[in-house]
This record gives structure tokens, sequence and C-alpha cells, in this order.
């Protein structure tokens, strides 16, 4: 049958064009690939081939013709064995029928079909276990090294790769003994390049295996952020869910003391910002080894964000091989009626240290550890505020598009009516992280500032 | 013509030419194959890019014309488990790894029957199935990923290999250094296959190397062995991936193989090419096309006659015919779609 030859897309944004030139005329025998005449778009100009064999039957548009709508037939092309009749009909049928049949672009003929706006609810993930078992006494550092340590014990695909991990026993020491106990195959030592091993994790990953991937600081994992969002966050839907990166970075983030602007920046809203992406950020302990082992064992990539300071401080833990915390569970730590802090990470011991003080002065404060900051929480942090009418957030990190923006946003679509009083942010200062000590202060939020936020929102 | 036709045997020396070259003397079945398969892919993008033009594939589109014998001889060398992945000039790949030509279409109109359900489109498709890890969109990013399929074939004790596909675009990228420095390290079961095609977009790989055109010696500061290979050529193509592969699969870790090779169309569907000249196109269309070269060694070997190529070019034609139309007569996904496969339930 012949072919009409429509006037074709040449770029994702092209609806007409001229037809410039006729290459070819009527009678002439073409090969795919041969090209037949030269299009102009706002662009450019480009070259219109053949895509199948044939002789050139009848030309509909001439050369020269401005404003060729996209799949306007302009010639008709004959196939082996036809004649010039064969022509003549398909130009009439050209005629009789324009290029409407092609809508599968058109936008205007899918209103009907409106997405909803919002994805399902997620449903809470249910609370850890009460522990009423034996404690131990343990620190940050020894709790994340415990939960690895068990993880990969338990399961043979995960493994540690990272600078310093193996043999130097981590910049930190949170894998102390893992090469020992595991060896060099599953403790691994990196050169100091996190763009290619943080893409070597994710490509393991993508096959089944459980990479950890250490970043000395996340300050570095910056040059490795195209591999975590473009290649980690974003396959599983790339791939219409058949494969996906279950894959954990973890490391310590925001400031130390005194390192300064290139190694103190909180980036829990950098991450948080992605979907595909879980991202944990514990204070105590207790959460630190549970949630890790969580992230170790989810199939996602999950983003585990640590604190340098944190690492010495001593908390209780279960003392068993098998606890776990659920991420996407925030936890209240102090419970109170005048006003909620919700904090994650170093700055739940700053939040708690105001609570003292806001409680000397009679405000009751309830303290909520966020713990996970995607998937976020809102739940726990909504019911609270439904309480004490009032949010205090608080953060390490800078507050533009910052952890508090979103919580108060959320607020204000989902808890409006039980908010008396705007709701406040504490965070870093809005500069690059000094060095002197007396300025590094300054920067950091402190249980001072986070005291007169909430009594500003007391108006007391 | 040499039957080791491996290394150092150039494009531009069968370019010199005026007759397309002859392909080495390899058996008939083989040829056969090479030569649907290269059909197949070729028709294939032509039919993608008359779609595209149709309005009916939207974005990006970039399409492998003129390269057919690269993967196409790659592929002829590996075995069950072994893993590839690409760059998103990567429709090819995906017909060479054994997907669905329909599967892998409706990706392209964006449609319910697509590989990845219309989610994912031109650049990001996969196939767990065929060993396939994508399509990947950003420059150079597959060659980590493809380096950490390799440390899982080796964590996971198994003798496969990874073919870690690039263009000569990337190979500037400094996450490509990075790891080919840690497959030599930890001698990773990887083969980095350059398609050299002479053009990263607009511009030629002499404009920005500093180190020439030649690219397959960018390895040697890491002990990586590099071979230079007419990619023109399938049967040089294969010859050089049996060697690699043998290499990788005895544990002495990455190589490189360097194809010289040509894309006849622009670099995306919107390039009108105007940074070289048609005659050079033409010059490499009528000398060393791939798929003439093939035919022209089954026909003068007396392997095939006329009658018998046309016969696989109607088969060819009629299977890109089914695919282009289940494209079109598949669905669009479900609104409902929209939410899914952002994370999974843990």
């Amino acid at each position: 049958m012949a072919i009409q030859l429509l006037m074709p897309a040449l770029s994702p944004t092209m609806t007409e064009g001229t037809l410039a030139k006729w290459i070819v005329k009527e009678g002439d025998t073409v090969a795919a690939g041969d090209v037949m005449a030269e299009i102009e778009t706002d662009k450019a100009t480009m070259e219109f081939e053949a895509t199948d064999e044939g002789v050139i039957g009848k030309i509909l548009v001439p050369e020269g013709t401005e404003g060729v709508a996209v799949n306007t037939p302009i010639a008709v092309l004959l196939e082996e064995g036809e004649d010039a009749s064969a022509a003549e009909d398909a130009a009439t049928e050209a005629q009789s029928a324009p290029a409407e049949e092609k809508s599968q672009s058109s936008k205007e003929d899918a209103p009907a079909e409106k997405a909803p706006a919002t994805p399902k609810a997620a449903e809470a993930p249910a609370p850890e276990p009460e522990w009423d078992g034996a404690m131990k006494s343990q620190t940050v550092r020894e709790a994340l090294r415990d939960a690895m340590a068990e993880e990969m014990r338990r399961d043979g695909r995960v493994f540690l790769m990272g600078e310093e991990v193996a043999q130097y026993q981590g910049a930190y020491k949170i894998s102390q003994g893992l090469l020992d106990e595991f060896g060099d195959k599953r403790v691994i030592d990196t050169p100091i390049t996190e763009h290619g091993f943080a893409g070597l994790g994710v490509g393991a990953a993508f096959t089944g295996l459980r990479p950890i991937v250490e970043f000395m600081t996340f300050n570095f994992a910056m040059q490795a952020m195209d591999q975590i969002i473009n290649s980690a966050a974003k396959t599983l839907y790339m791939s219409g869910g058949q494969m996906g990166a279950p894959i954990v970075f973890r490391g310590p983030n925001g400031a130390a003391a005194r390192v300064g602007a290139q190694h103190s920046q909180c980036y829990a809203s950098w991450y948080a910002h992605c979907p595909g992406l879980k991202v944990v950020s514990p204070y105590s302990a207790a959460d630190a080894k549970g949630l890790l082992k969580s992230a170790i064992r989810d199939p996602n990539p999950v983003i585990f964000l640590e604190n340098e300071i944190m690492y010495g401080k001593t908390f209780d833990v279960p003392d068993t091989d098998d606890w776990t915390v659920p991420i996407g569970k925030a936890k209240i730590v102090r419970s109170g009626t005048d006003v909620t802090i919700a904090a994650f990470s170093i700055m739940v011991g700053k939040a708690l240290e105001a609570a003292d003080a806001l409680a000397e002065a009679g405000i009751s404060a309830e303290v909520i550890d966020l713990r996970t900051i995607r998937p976020l929480d809102t739940a726990t942090v909504i019911e609270s505020v439904k309480k004490t009418n009032r949010l205090v957030s608080v953060e390490e990190g800078w507050p533009f598009a910052g952890i508090g923006s979103e919580l108060g946003m959320m607020l204000m679509e989902q808890a409006f009516d039980y908010l008396d009083a705007p709701v406040a942010r504490v965070a870093g200062a809005d500069v690059p992280m000094p060095y002197a000590a007396n300025l590094e202060a300054l920067a950091l939020p402190q249980a001072d500032h986070i005291v007169q936020a909430a009594r500003a929102v007391c108006y007391r | 013509m040499a039957k080791k036709a491996t290394a150092k045997r150039a494009a531009g020396k069968a370019a010199s030419k005026s007759a397309p070259a002859k392909t080495a003397k390899v058996s008939k079945s083989d040829l056969m194959d090479y030569y649907k398969n290269m059909l197949l892919i070729r028709r294939f993008e032509e039919k993608a890019g008359q779609l595209y033009g149709m309005g009916l594939i939207g974005g990006f589109c970039h399409l492998y014309i003129g390269q057919e014998a690269v993967v196409t001889g790659m592929q002829a060398a590996t075995k069950e488990g072994d893993a590839v992945i690409t760059s998103y000039r990567d429709h090819g790949h995906m017909l060479a790894c054994g997907m669905d030509p329909k599967g892998v279409m409706a990706e392209l109109t964006g449609r319910e029957g697509g590989y990845s359900k219309g989610k994912g489109g031109s650049m990001h498709m996969f196939s767990k199935e065929k060993h396939f890890y994508g399509g990947h969109g950003i420059v150079g990013a597959q060659i980590p990923l493809g380096t950490g399929i390799a440390f899982a074939m080796k964590y996971n004790e198994t003798d496969n290999v990874c073919m870690a596909y690039t263009g000569d675009g990337a190979m500037n990228q400094g996450q490509v250094y990075e790891a080919f420095n840690m497959a030599a390290l930890w001698k990773l079961p990887v083969i980095y296959v350059i398609e050299n095609n002479k053009y990263g977009m607009g511009t030629s790989v002499e404009r920005i190397s500093a180190s020439g055109a030649n690219l397959h010696d960018r390895g040697k500061a890491y002990g990586i062995p590099g071979d230079e290979v007419d990619g023109m050529d399938v049967v040089a193509v294969h010859e050089a991936a049996e060697k690699a592969v043998a290499h990788c699969r005895a544990g002495k870790g990455p190589y490189i193989l360097e194809m010289k090779t040509y894309r006849y169309r622009g670099h995306s569907m919107s390039d009108p090419a105007k940074y070289r000249s048609k005659e050079e196109v033409n010059k490499v269309r009528s000398t060393s096309d791939p798929i003439d070269r093939v035919k022209a060694t089954l026909i003068d070997d007396g392997h095939a006659s006329e009658e018998d190529l046309k016969e696989i070019d109607k088969q060819v034609k009629a299977v890109v015919s089914d695919a282009a139309d289940f494209a079109q007569s598949s669905p669009e996904p479900d609104v409902k779609e929209l939410w899914t496969d952002v994370l999974l339930e843990a």
C-alpha cells in the first residue's frame, strides 16, 4: 500500500516548520536513509530521511511552504509494484483525513485522567516494641559498630566500604574490629574517590548485594551526590519497580568542632528533598543501633546521618542482637503540655536542655526526637501540637528550605486550626561555618535560643 | 583479509577503500546471526525515528544507527549471567541482550507495555531477567555502576563479566578514572567498551581530548590493557570481545576495548549535525557500513543469496512492525502509576 509521508517532528518541542526544499522529485526511487527534503524549524535546518524504500509517487506540499503542521501528509511513497493511481488514492485520503488521528501528545484530551494530588497516605509504622529486658551502657560509636557487625553476621550480602574503614578501623573508629571478624572481602578500604565508590556501591546494590558505604563525613558526599540521587534514588521508579538499590550511605553529618565551613554542614534537608530516599538521623545510642539495623535491612537507599560529637556519648541500649527501630517513627522523649519542640540528632540534647530550663520558668515542653526525616512522622508531631498548640523546630542546618520550613508548612496544611502561635524555627546561622570559637558558637543553635523561641510562642 | 583482525585495525583503513570492505572468514551461521541482529537494531531505530517524527515518541531519543556491529559483536561473546550497562544511546544494547522489541518500543512511546511501564523512557530501561542494568542519562555514571556490578560478580564468586559501554564523550569524566582505579586494584571482571563514534554531541574527540583521538590507552596508568578495534566490522569486534572476556573470566581484571565506530544520525533526534559534512557521513556509509560488509561476505562466499537475505529483511521488518503496532496500541500507564515504585515496602 502506498505510504503517506508526514511532516516530521524534529525536536521535543516542534509543532510546525517550513518545508524548505525537496531533494527528490516525483518518480525518484529512494532507499531507507536517503535524504528527501530539508525542513527548517526555528532552531535549525534538518534533513528528512526516508525510512522505507519506494518511489516518490506524489509531492503534496511544495517546497517553500511555511507553517506546515507536524504530521501533515507531505508526499506519497509508492512501494514495489504500485503505480501512480495508488498515489492519487493516498493523496485523496490524506486530504479527507487530516492529521488529527494521532492525539497521543495532545494534552487537552486528558483532563478526565487527573491523577490524585497526593499519594495514598502511608501507614505509620508501628513503634518499636517495648524493651523490658536487660540494658547495657554503650556509646553511640559502639552501638553503630554492633549494628553493622550483627547485620553482617546475619546476611552475607552485607559489606562495608569506605575510606579508612578496614585497616585504620574507621576514621572515627566506628568500624573497630570489623576487619578482624569479617576479613577484607567484606570490609573494604577505598581510595579517596567518593563519586567513584558511591557509584560502585550502587551498582553492586542493583545486583542485590547490601552495601554500607561510609563517608568519612557527609561533606565529602557532595562529590557523590549524582550517584546517590540520579542512580540510587531514581532507579526503582525509572525501572517501573524492576530494580532498586538496597544501600546505606552513612557517616557523620553537620558540625563537629572548629573544623570550618567545608566540614560543618547539615545535609538533612538536601537528602530529605528527594523521593526515593529514606533519611534517618538518630540521637541516642539505642536508636542509632536499632535504626541502622533497620536501614541495612531496608530494600531502599537509606541516608544515615550521624554526628561526630555524639559518637562518644553514652546511653542505655537493649542488650540483644535483634534490636531494631522502625524507620519513619518519631519518638516523644519528654512529655509536656505547653509547647512542642521537634529536633533531630545532636539538637535533641539541646532541646532537652532547653526543656529543663523552661520547666524552671513554669513552661512544660514536649520534646520530639524526629529520628527519621524522610518519611517524616507527621502524625506524631500533629498529635503533639493538638495538645500544646505550639511548635518550635530545631535544626543545626541553615533555615532556608530547611526541615523547620517543612514542619511549618506541614502544620499549615494539616493542623492550622490547632495553632495558637506561628511556628518558630531555631536553625543554624545563615552563613558558612566560621572557624573562630566565639563565632562558631554563635552560628550553632544553643539551648538558650530554643528557650527564647519557646517563650515567644507561649507569649511568656 | 587477515583473520587476526582485532587490534590496530582502524575504521579509517577500511574507509579509504571505495567498495565495502568485507569481513574475515567466519562460519555461515555466525554471519547470518550477525546480519539478522544488526538489521534488527537498524530497522528498529529507523522505526523509532519515524515514530518520533510522528510525535509518538517524545523527549530525547538517541539512535544507534551505524554502530550496530559493536554491541552485536560484543554480545556474541557473552554467556548467561553476564551483565550489560550503558549510557542513553541504549536501544541497540537492549535488543542485543534479547529484550523484547515490543517492550522497548512501548517504553519509547511511554506506554504501559514498556519495560519501565512507561515511566523510564528512551534512556531508562532495565531488565533483571536479561541482566541489562540500564540505560543511564548522566554521562559517565554507568562506568562506576558497571564496575559495581563486576564487584558483585567477584563477591559472589562467579566467573561472569560486566560489559560497561560508554561513548567517547564520557572518557574525560573524572568518575571514569575513579572506577578504572578500583577495577584494576581489585581485579574486577569488567570490560569497558568505548564506543568512539568521533563526536560527543557536536564536539569531535580531537577538539576536547588532550591525548588525541585514541582512547584505548586511557587505562595505561592503571595497568588496564586496551585494544583498538574496527567497530564497523562485527567479526573484528567479536574476536576482540572473546579475548577481553577470557582475560576477565581468568580473574585478570578489567579490559578496555575502544571501538572505532560512527553514528549516522545526529546526537539526538533534534541535532541537525552541522558539525560534520554530509560527505563524511556518506563516505562511512558507503564504504564501511557494518551491515553491508556482512552482507557482501555472505553473498561473495556463497553463504546466502540476495533472496535469502531479503527473506531475513522481511522477517526483521515484521518484528519491528509488530513492535511499532504494540507501542501504539498499548495504553498509557494507569494514572495510579504516578505514585508507585518510589520506594519498596520494607
